[in-house]
């Protein structure tokens, strides 16, 4: 005998803590949230437990635009098992307007050769408004100008 | 060996189940560096116990670290195992005298998952595991073999609510040096030891990894005033008592991967309100408490 088969399967529950509850209820709301960290006034979009470079609880509450710049992205050429989108797409990191930590999502409704760098963009929300992630379904351009690299430079 | 004090203990308080790892840890990490008179700068290591399998998630224990304030960079550790164990490489950490303070975490959020299930897959992979024994089953065989032995009686036997599943976290700072000038509770002997893993090789009814673990940290030098023991099952606690030779001793049983951290916290917490004198905490890991750590503590 060289080898046996002892399927595992185990099934585990996903609950959000305290932050991603309250802010996937505003996502299916349609609004953005995120919380300010009293030290470096850091605005983080989803909101986590605390600023993990000051390593202190968030306090104040920051209402976030649905609106932001693309800081940095990647084409996907490659196909993969359980992909939702099929390739080529671009995955982007978006800074909201208001929010200091870019936010990655889907950038389309453009060539994927157009994603760049200081895009302004706004999210595509799902018609049905649910409290998950995939109510959000992507990002598409506004048609502004695009930002200039003071905005998103930092984050690239 | 370098003198080391516990500073600080601070622990989620029981019921939670609202919070993720990541708020949890904020708030003891937070207490216990506040609570130990340090700043985050004066701590040279940090070290975590944790298990990806009770969330089912893996690398949670990356996530984890956005509570310890890993910004700029900071030296830091994680053992797959129970906060105790954190601290144990804490502890051998100070010992190199490389650093003077280290912070220890642990968290556990047995609530997410089939909890009985999960452990079944610390047994042998090849003979035990496939049958599927869950935590819960491997804890009666040894109750079973206790009460046949005649030291233990029907009460003991686990009931269906075992093991207990709950959510928490708690955090530790520790210290050697000029840090730990106003250490009040020391760590006066450390030490774990494992039995083999295979069920059938072993006398479920006997602890003799306690007794070794015990007897190398000092335990059995003078008697203690204070212990607390990890028992994820009731029983244990006789199996343990009498390994370590106590009549008496505070128990608990979870949550899962804090208990053994919390049961050293207990114990210091004990020489800090001047309840005790000299105390005694003990920690579990495996199933059928297959390896034990006690940690022994004592007023300065």
């Amino acid at each position: 005998m060289s080898s046996i088969t002892t399927p595992i399967r185990l099934e585990f529950e996903v609950r959000a803590g305290r932050d991603l509850t309250r802010f996937l209820a505003g996502i299916a709301e349609g609004r953005f949230f995120g919380r300010r960290c009293p030290s470096c006034r850091k605005v983080y979009v989803p909101p986590r437990g605390g600023c993990p470079a000051c390593a202190v609880a968030m306090a104040e509450e920051v209402a976030v635009a649905d609106t932001g710049t693309v800081t940095t992205f990647c084409i996907v050429n490659v196909p993969f098992a359980g992909q939702a989108v099929k390739p080529p797409y671009a995955y982007a990191g978006v800074l909201l307007d208001g929010s200091d930590i870019p936010f990655a999502h889907l950038v389309y409704g453009l060539p994927v050769a157009e994603v760049r760098s200081g895009l302004r963009v706004r999210a595509d929300w799902a018609a049905e408004r649910r409290p998950t992630m995939e109510t959000i379904l992507g990002f598409r351009p506004t048609g502004e100008p695009d930002a200039p690299p003071s905005v998103w430079k930092a984050h690239v | 060996m370098r003198d080391v004090a516990v500073l600080s203990f601070a622990e989620t308080p029981g019921g939670i189940r609202d919070a993720d790892e990541t708020e949890m840890l904020f708030e003891v990490i937070g207490a216990a560096i506040a609570d130990s008179g340090l700043t985050r700068r004066q701590i040279g290591f940090t070290v975590s116990g944790s298990c990806d399998f009770v969330v089912g998630r893996p690398f949670s224990f990356v996530t984890a670290l956005d509570a310890a304030g890993a910004w700029p960079p900071i030296a830091e550790s994680h053992v797959e195992m129970d906060g105790a164990w954190a601290l144990h490489e804490a502890w051998v950490h100070l010992q190199t005298g490389e650093v003077d303070a280290a912070l220890i975490y642990a968290f556990g959020r047995s609530s997410l998952g089939p909890l009985r299930d999960v452990l079944t897959l610390q047994l042998d992979p090849y003979l035990v595991a496939p049958l599927r024994p869950d935590a819960l089953a491997v804890a009666r065989l040894q109750a079973r073999a206790l009460i046949d032995a005649g030291r233990a009686g029907e009460a003991d036997f686990p009931g269906d609510d075992e093991p207990l599943a709950e959510d928490g976290a708690a955090a530790m700072v520790i210290a050697a040096g000029e840090l730990a000038a106003r250490g009040r509770a020391w760590i006066r002997g450390i030490d774990h030891r494992i039995e083999a893993q295979s069920l059938g090789a072993r006398d479920l009814t006997r602890s003799p990894s306690t007794k070794q673990a015990a007897a190398r940290a000092g335990a059995f030098a003078r008697p203690v005033d204070h212990a607390e023991l990890h028992t994820p099952f009731r029983h244990q606690g006789i199996i343990l008592r009498e390994a370590l030779g106590l009549e008496t001793a505070h128990t608990a049983a979870a949550p899962i991967m804090v208990a053994g951290l919390a049961r050293v916290g207990h114990a210091a917490r004990a020489i800090l309100d001047g309840r005790a004198g000299r105390a005694l905490a003990h920690a579990t890991s495996g199933p059928c408490l297959q390896q034990n750590l006690v940690c022994v503590l004592e007023a300065a």
